[in-house]
């Protein structure tokens, strides 16, 4: 199509997860296309001060490179960004990273919504929010602003979830663009870039 | 929340307070200032944005109100435990030697840290010849640092951070529980010295063996991160030690060369020139 020249970029990959996630993240790491141009950023919600584990075994997983986010650091694409916890995770204008130790927001911190929201803002159309399982209602809120704000809306299809109840809720509040199985996440996330190779 | 409040009236805003009150939050971080703002906004139910700004311009007891909004005062005692562990095996065995000990903590917030901290100090028996002086921008936080009643419901938490940080004793010791609250034992408080301070525009009072500043700096630009450190150095005895949250860094500030980082994970400098 011919307007899809003028579409923004894809820039930014937000993927929020509780409960029954991390097994979904695991498995899209080794799937993913070696050298997207995109960032990547992974909120999960996990006991404080876990961080590191996660960052390890996420570098454990795949050719990408996974870190935790540091405040005031630019985001950068090709690389994947855990938000730390006990911490909101907030991008500014300039495209660096912002934390936040403010209250929880659905008993959460990091709390999906404050970055789906905040990524909404600055990445507008450019921005992709992936919701995948757990038990809270942490997520939907910040996808109606994506959503508003031009942005795409994948959910994981709840009867592939460990715990339903949070893509469910996305789904029945007609948010979702693209309702995935757990196993089609990685393929959908390299078709985002197949087209520019033609161009 | 849909963010009503849009990024040139947030400038509004800032320059309102700035010109009459003398406050300035123009080189804090814009992102969560906004959502402060906008949640604010919502949560005290203003019809309009025009209202909204001539409350704050009018109302000297709102603006009060306002900045204590904006600001984020969440914390907790012995937050991060590891991190106190380690001011108790190589920090205060340091502060020990000294004759007379001086402690800032920089953004306070209602207290806990500094309860913490004279806590370790009480338990090296250094509390005697310490003094912790408290400050932050916000007057009514530090009013409830004064009077050292923390709700009951958070301390199974603190006691658990407590015992996690090498904390020997009965936490209980330290408070007597009444109703929903629990009152800090007034012989730590009377080792604090509370006063407004901000670190945008006042100035080093003192000089100090060891400062604290936690997750004060995540709110602030780069360049207002790196008068902040400055001051603090300004404010530090040659050897003293600089101690800032969890995921907060000198790495990136101007005075990063003369310091050094114990050889551990916790974010905790020493000045070494
Ligand atoms: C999140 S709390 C940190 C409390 C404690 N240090 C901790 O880590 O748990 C941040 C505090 O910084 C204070 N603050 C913000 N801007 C400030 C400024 N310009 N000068 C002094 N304090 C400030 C806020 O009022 C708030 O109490």
């Amino acid at each position: 199509m011919a307007q899809n020249s003028i579409v923004k970029p894809i820039q930014l990959i937000v993927i929020g997860g509780s409960a029954g996630s991390l097994d979904v993240i695991l498995k899209l790491m080794p799937a993913l296309a070696p050298s997207l141009p995109v960032a990547i950023l992974i909120v999960t919600h996990r006991k404080a001060s876990s961080e590191d584990l996660l960052v390890d075994l996420l570098n454990s997983r795949g050719s990408w490179p996974v870190r935790e986010a540091e405040e005031k650091e630019p985001v950068a694409p090709h690389a994947i960004y855990v938000a730390p916890s006990d911490y909101h995770l907030l991008i500014e204008k300039d495209f660096t990273f912002s934390l936040d130790v403010s209250e929880k927001v659905n008993y959460s911190r990091p709390s999906i919504d404050i970055t789906f929201e905040s990524a909404a803002e600055v990445y507008g159309e450019g921005l992709v929010a992936i919701l995948l399982s757990g038990a809270n209602a942490d997520g939907v809120a910040g996808m109606k602003r994506v959503r508003s704000n031009g942005g795409t809306c994948v959910v994981q299809d709840p009867s592939t979830a460990e715990v339903s109840y949070m893509p469910a809720q996305a789904i029945e509040q007609g948010l979702a663009h693209h309702i995935l199985p757990a196993e089609e996440m990685a393929a959908f996330i390299n078709g985002l870039f197949t087209n520019d190779k033609n161009q | 929340m849909e963010f009503e409040i849009q990024d040139d009236e947030i400038e509004l805003l800032l320059q309102d307070l700035q010109e009459r009150y003398g406050y300035d939050f123009t080189d804090y971080s814009k992102a969560s200032l906004k959502r402060r703002i906008n949640r604010l906004y919502s949560l005290d139910k203003f019809p309009s944005f025009a209202l909204f700004r001539k409350q704050i311009q009018t109302d000297s007891i709102y603006f009060r109100r306002f900045v204590e909004e904006i600001t984020v005062n969440v914390t907790e005692m012995f937050r991060d435990p590891s991190f106190y562990r380690i001011l108790r095996e190589e920090v205060l065995p340091v502060l020990a030697t000294h004759p007379f000990i001086r402690i800032w903590h920089a953004g306070c917030s209602t207290g806990e840290e500094v309860y913490s901290m004279a806590i370790l100090l009480r338990e090296a028996g250094l509390l005697k010849k310490s003094l912790l002086y408290a400050t932050d921008i916000n007057p009514g936080v530090l009013e409830r640092l004064k009077k050292g009643i923390f709700p009951l419901r958070f301390i199974k938490q603190y006691s658990e951070n407590y015992i996690q940080s090498g904390g020997k004793d009965d936490f209980s010791r330290y408070y007597t529980a009444k109703y929903d609250w629990a009152k800090f034992d007034e012989q730590l408080t009377a080792k604090m010295v509370v006063a407004t301070h901000n670190l945008v525009s006042d100035r080093s009072f003192n000089e100090f063996q060891l400062i604290f500043c936690r997750n004060v700096l995540i709110y602030f630009d780069r360049n207002l991160q790196n008068r902040a450190l400055q001051l603090f150095d300004d404010s530090l005895d040659t050897l003293g030690f600089l101690a800032l949250g969890a995921k907060e860094n000198l790495k990136y500030s101007t005075i990063f060369r003369k310091y050094k980082q114990l050889e551990n994970k916790e974010r905790i400098w020493r000045k070494i020139a």
